[in-house]
């Protein structure tokens, strides 16, 4: 047979993509509950993370078990505050978003909808309150965990990740240097006023709501303190909602009309 | 008779000499980027090691396969497509069964499809040659490439970080002494030195590699 005629050349690449793209789909099929499970360890190990749970070395069976035993509700709130309610997954433990979750929610922030959001709140047994981040960075999102101590102002630990940031430079967000520096800062001022946590290029001098930039990672630093600020805000109402004592007068109290 | 000793040296010649005389790094200076990249820490390594071993093999293999039926003119294409599926199946199969190294790996197991031993043992090896023997081919030049990575990773992962496999070997009490891990491993140029020490020491010993 000639191998060089033009039909030939055709229908042979044609049969052999149609009998590739077979066999991938097949092992994307048959994968993918296993990859999904990875991602939801994941998931709950960087929360564990920002809530200071130490889980070095522990297998995916043992993050799962350690998880459910130290969080005691997943909510989901909008900008509104006073609208929280309990989720939970098909098995009535406590609901994990993935981040394709976070990318959702936080278009609606940036359409200006965030009151129609269902933002999620960790809630842990310590009564810590873990609650998430989401924004894009230079190359592709970035998103991270903030963990709020019970006065829900003060942060006592915070952890970041990404998809493809620069190596050495805006990567470093996701390192310890970075975000162990959020540990005891309030996203409340003096006066007892928003103002998130704001990452500042050229140091936060000790500040009490702003860390140190990450050098030569200005973009990704920015874009860790614009989710912060869009993501924080949106929790606002829900924390000022939920905190026993007024941190101010002007605390407006949700009405039900 | 001659002819079963003529196979037997070139099967041995099939195997033995990507390992070190024709070793696809030191060598012919192939693969070199990712033997860079993933040669910090020797879990790593070895995992990078292996999926390209893998890749290697059964490219080479498929390729034999069909070799007497791929048009001339689609050739490269197909061989892409071939080594593409290789490297997708190895990808997602570590996505599912051992996350955080795929993790750690993160394009570099994508990337394997650049990695020129591949492309390179099809169109040199398995065009021409039987697919059994091609799969020996292939898994040899991976083995090759594999053994230069986990020797730099080994160096690497002791002096940058005092560990091997994240096993801490170096003991506390030379920390103490005033000991400290080099820095400078942990970066990809050092790879680079590292690499030119191994091909220097390999053209010390194997005189015929020496140019004029």
């Amino acid at each position: 047979m000639n191998t060089n005629s033009n039909v030939y050349t055709i229908i042979y690449t044609s049969v052999l993509v149609i009998v590739v793209a077979a066999i991938l789909a097949f092992a994307a099929t048959f994968l993918k509950p296993a990859q999904e499970a990875n991602v939801k360890v994941e998931t709950m190990s960087k929360i564990l993370a920002a809530a200071g749970v130490a889980q070095d070395n522990l297998s995916n069976d043992e993050i799962i078990a350690l998880f459910y035993n130290e969080v005691a509700a997943t909510l989901t709130v909008s900008a509104k505050g006073y609208d929280a309610e309990e989720v939970v997954d098909k098995d009535g433990k406590p609901q994990i978003f993935p981040v394709s979750y976070l990318k959702v929610q936080s278009s609606l922030i940036a359409k200006g909808q965030q009151d129609e959001g269902k933002f999620p709140v960790y809630c842990f047994n310590n009564g810590l309150k873990v609650v998430p981040i989401y924004g894009a960075g230079l190359w592709g999102p970035i998103w991270g965990y903030i963990a709020f101590a019970e006065d829900n102002a003060t942060v006592s630990g915070a952890i970041f990740d990404h998809k493809g940031e620069t190596p050495g430079l805006g990567a470093k967000i996701a390192e310890k240097p970075f975000y162990s520096q959020f540990a005891g800062k309030s996203i409340l001022d003096e006066a007892g006023e928003f103002v998130s946590i704001s990452v500042v290029k050229g140091g936060a001098n000790g500040s009490k709501n702003g860390v140190d930039a990450v050098s030569g990672g200005t973009i990704t630093s920015k874009a860790v303190d614009t989710s912060l600020r869009a993501w924080l805000g949106a929790y606002r109402n829900y924390f000022l909602a939920c905190t026993p004592m007024p941190l101010n007068e002007n605390v407006e109290e949700p009405s039900n009309e | 008779m001659w002819r079963n000793q003529a196979m037997s040296e070139n099967l041995k010649n099939v195997l033995l000499k990507p390992i070190f005389k024709g070793n696809p790094i030191s060598v012919l200076v192939l693969g070199i980027c990712s033997s860079l990249a993933v040669t910090v820490q020797l879990k790593g390594a070895l995992v990078m090691a292996l999926s390209v071993t893998i890749v290697t093999g059964l490219s080479s293999f498929v390729v034999s396969l069909m070799r007497k039926s791929i048009p001339n003119r689609v050739r490269i294409i197909v061989q892409l497509v071939v080594v593409a599926m290789m490297v997708i199946l190895v990808d997602q199969v570590l996505k599912a069964y051992a996350y955080s190294v795929s993790k750690s790996l993160s394009v570099y197991i994508g990337l394997i499809i650049t990695n020129c031993i591949v492309m390179g043992r099809i169109e040199a090896f398995a065009l021409g040659n039987k697919p059994g023997l091609s799969l020996l081919d292939g898994l040899a030049n991976g083995f090759g490439y594999g053994l230069i990575l986990v020797v730099v990773a080994i160096v690497r992962e002791i002096l940058g970080s005092g560990s091997i496999f994240g096993f801490q070997i170096i003991p506390q009490a030379v920390y103490n002494a005033g000991y400290m891990n080099n820095g400078l491993m942990i970066l990809p140029p050092f790879a680079l030195i590292l690499l030119g020490c191994i091909i220097w020491i390999q053209r010390s010993i194997q005189k015929d590699l020496q140019e004029e």
